[in-house]
């Protein structure tokens, strides 16, 4: 659609005096079907014609479900962390609406309604699980108050965009003053921790987190450099703590109650952390659906897309981790083992990735000794740093579909590729192309 | 006799509270070049409250947030006249962001506050509201620096104050009279992280010939490959802000 035209469409519609509820739906799902029909992805258009023709739509659809919405957000692990969430609120037999594919903005949350409501604009769910970035959290709850907030962790991330950590802080403060009914809190980030100060006592709080024996493998942006200060004990008790981590098992204790012992399909010491904050949430929502089954329906969570899960192609196992600040890259590189693995890396820099390469020099690369292949717009920054920290490097190629390629055809091995977002979204396209994969959700 | 190794020293000001947006990087370049021609360094971190160590070749010091600044201002002004002493002795120094701002006269907050600092640049920083950020090239002595800066501090060079770069694309010092940066003796300011230096190996190799040098009379570097860098700088400079 050409946008003068649009414009003058939107502008038709704004102006007919108060428009029934229904009449808004059908409109936002004709547009969403015409926006499909000419290969969008359906969520920008409709999101955009919807706010401007009537800003209350995704409001009163939203907080007129039975339990409200929850608001998943922080830095690192939002996506896997609300797959979790309705997994577990799915065990708990409750109907569950959330934003798919990533679109974790305001107007992709209404493109995500368009799609879910019936033709009256009624949601058929119990519960909405949106998982938001932290500016657009904090716009957000300025329209949808949530009655749930999930408050992930506040480390550096495309600073470029938001500032300095201390202004992400702040937005996630704006989050938890406009929750209604409870805020919960990873108790091991001090950032999110001082959040709970400020709160009116009107509203409830809970607290997941790691045990102190497995603190040394969550370094902080802070403790990065010279001394590591020993993390402050936290006066809070946890809801769910994170016991003990044993490749794939995990033990998660509840309350005060003895570890209890989870195989998970999930990798990654960062994701069970993320399935500890989950499992915080739903318990203090779902309060009638025992704790234990909520935890046998934690196994079953397969990671998201691009969070680890192994792709099989080819007769090979291929692993694509995105990596989107520094926190999370030395996370990723801790978590792995990289042992008889080969490794590419591929750096973009456009919008979405953050057009700030700084990052990179803040992520310790030794783990690595070798990479195979660099890629991406900013391969040559990427082959820089690990120069400095003297890892091998057999191939710059700024091409990402002809590094792809020939990494894959190196032959049978086990794979690994970490990559920043729009780098993830270029490569999930020519693997599903090349290989005919079924659409990857999430 | 084994043969006699000789050792650089590198003073990098307050790593926990002064290191963000990737400056632990120049601190790497510096460490990694230095033994790449041949020398033993020593990296040594320092702390406030500690005491000041003056036997170094090389100070190094980044940006912060308002909160690391606020841990580490009067430790700088206690500090403030060793660090002036090494200055005027021609020790090299490489101060970014946060800590170029204070080895000015002072930041000034938007309220009217002051912060005072050391005053070894002629230089006065004010709060601003506009964020200068982006990817950023100058002209310097030491040929194209390419970094990527991102402040909203306003800094106005004053007197005789000698900018370290002119600005050929980004903001700089002000956004507005086109310079970047400051110079005394040996001493430069910058508000380029990226990092600064592994990108800009001209000028890497630069501090580190003025740091030998004067601590053993002469400097014979070494060849070292800066391909990487040099596709990367091609790269950087054609990318939007």
């Amino acid at each position: 659609m050409q946008m003068p035209l649009f414009n003058q469409f939107v502008c038709i519609l704004g102006n007919s005096i108060m428009m029934r509820h229904k009449d808004v739906t059908r409109i936002g799902k004709a547009v969403r079907h015409i926006s499909r029909l000419r290969g969008g992805s359906g969520s920008a258009l409709p999101g955009l014609v919807i706010e401007k023709i009537d800003p209350q739509f995704a409001k009163r659809t939203l907080e007129s479900l039975p339990y409200g919405v929850v608001i998943v957000t922080g830095t690192n692990g939002k996506t896997t962390t609300t797959k979790i969430v309705c997994s577990l609120f799915e065990s708990a037999g409750l109907k569950v609406f959330t934003n798919k594919t990533g679109s974790n903005f305001t107007r992709g949350v209404i493109a995500a309604l368009l799609a879910d409501v019936n033709h009256n604009g009624v949601l058929d769910a119990d519960i909405a699980v949106v998982e938001l970035d932290e500016a657009y959290a904090a716009q957000f709850v300025k329209t949808i108050r949530p009655r749930y907030s999930l408050l992930l962790n506040v480390m550096r991330d495309q600073l470029d965009r938001f500032g300095e950590i201390d202004h992400t802080a702040r937005l996630l403060q704006v989050v938890a003053e406009a929750t209604t009914d409870t805020v919960v809190m990873n108790n091991d980030d001090p950032l999110i921790r001082a959040i709970a100060d400020v709160l009116p006592k009107s509203t409830n709080t809970a607290y997941y987190g790691i045990s102190s024996a497995l603190q040394t493998m969550f370094p902080s942006d802070q403790q990065l450099y010279g001394k590591a200060q020993k993390p402050q004990k936290s006066a809070h008790t946890n809801s769910v703590t994170l016991e003990k981590v044993e490749q794939n098992n995990a033990w998660f204790r509840l309350d005060t109650s003895a570890p209890q012992k989870v195989s998970l399909k999930l990798q990654g010491v960062y994701n069970m952390q993320n399935a500890a904050g989950a499992l915080a949430l739903v318990r203090t929502i779902a309060t009638e659906t025992a704790p234990s089954k909520l935890l046998r329906s934690l196994e079953t969570v397969r990671p998201a897309f691009g969070r680890g899960e192994a792709i099989e192609i080819d007769g090979q196992s291929l692993e694509i981790v995105l990596v989107k600040n520094p926190a999370g890259f030395r996370l990723a590189l801790q978590s792995y083992s990289h042992k008889n693995v080969t490794t590419m890396i591929a750096i973009n820099d456009n919008y979405a990735d953050g057009r700030d390469m700084s990052w990179l020099w803040d992520v310790d690369f030794s783990p690595l000794k070798s990479v195979h292949t660099v890629s991406g717009i900013r391969a040559y920054d990427m082959a820089l740093r690990l120069q400095y920290d003297d890892i091998t490097i057999e191939k710059v190629d700024t091409s990402l579909s002809s590094a792809l390629t020939q990494f894959i055809d190196l032959g049978p091995a086990h794979k690994r590729i970490f990559c920043t977002y729009t780098a993830m979204m270029t490569m999930r396209k020519i693997l599903a192309k090349r290989y005919n994969l079924e659409d990857i959700d999430r | 006799m084994k043969k006699d190794i000789k050792t650089i020293k590198i003073l990098h000001l307050y790593p926990e509270q002064m290191n963000i947006y990737g400056d632990w990087g120049n601190v790497l370049t510096l460490k990694k070049r230095s033994e790449w021609h041949g020398y033993n360094v020593q990296v040594i971190p320092y702390n406030p409250g500690t005491a000041f160590p003056t036997d170094v070749d090389i100070v190094v010091g980044g940006g912060g947030q308002d909160s690391g600044q606020t841990v580490i201002q009067d430790d700088l002004l206690r500090i403030g006249d060793d660090i002036k002493k090494l200055a005027d002795h021609k020790v090299p120094m490489l101060m970014i962001c946060g800590l170029y701002q204070l080895f000015g006269h002072f930041f000034q907050t938007k309220d009217g506050k002051r912060i005072q600092g050391i005053g070894l640049f002629d230089i006065e920083t004010y709060a601003g509201d506009k964020r200068m950020i982006g990817n950023i090239v100058t002209m310097t002595d030491f040929g194209q620096i390419i970094g990527y800066e991102n402040h909203s501090g306003m800094t106005v060079l004053t007197d005789n104050q000698q900018a370290f770069g002119t600005v050929m694309k980004g903001d700089g010092n002000n956004g507005k009279d086109k310079t970047e940066g400051a110079v005394y003796k040996n001493v430069y300011g910058s508000y380029m992280h990226g990092s600064l230096l592994p990108k800009n190996p001209v000028f890497a190799d630069a501090l580190i010939e003025m740091a030998v040098t004067k601590r053993y009379g002469h400097f014979d570097p070494q060849i070292i490959d800066d391909r990487f860098a040099e596709e990367a700088r091609a790269i950087a400079r054609g990318r939007p802000r």
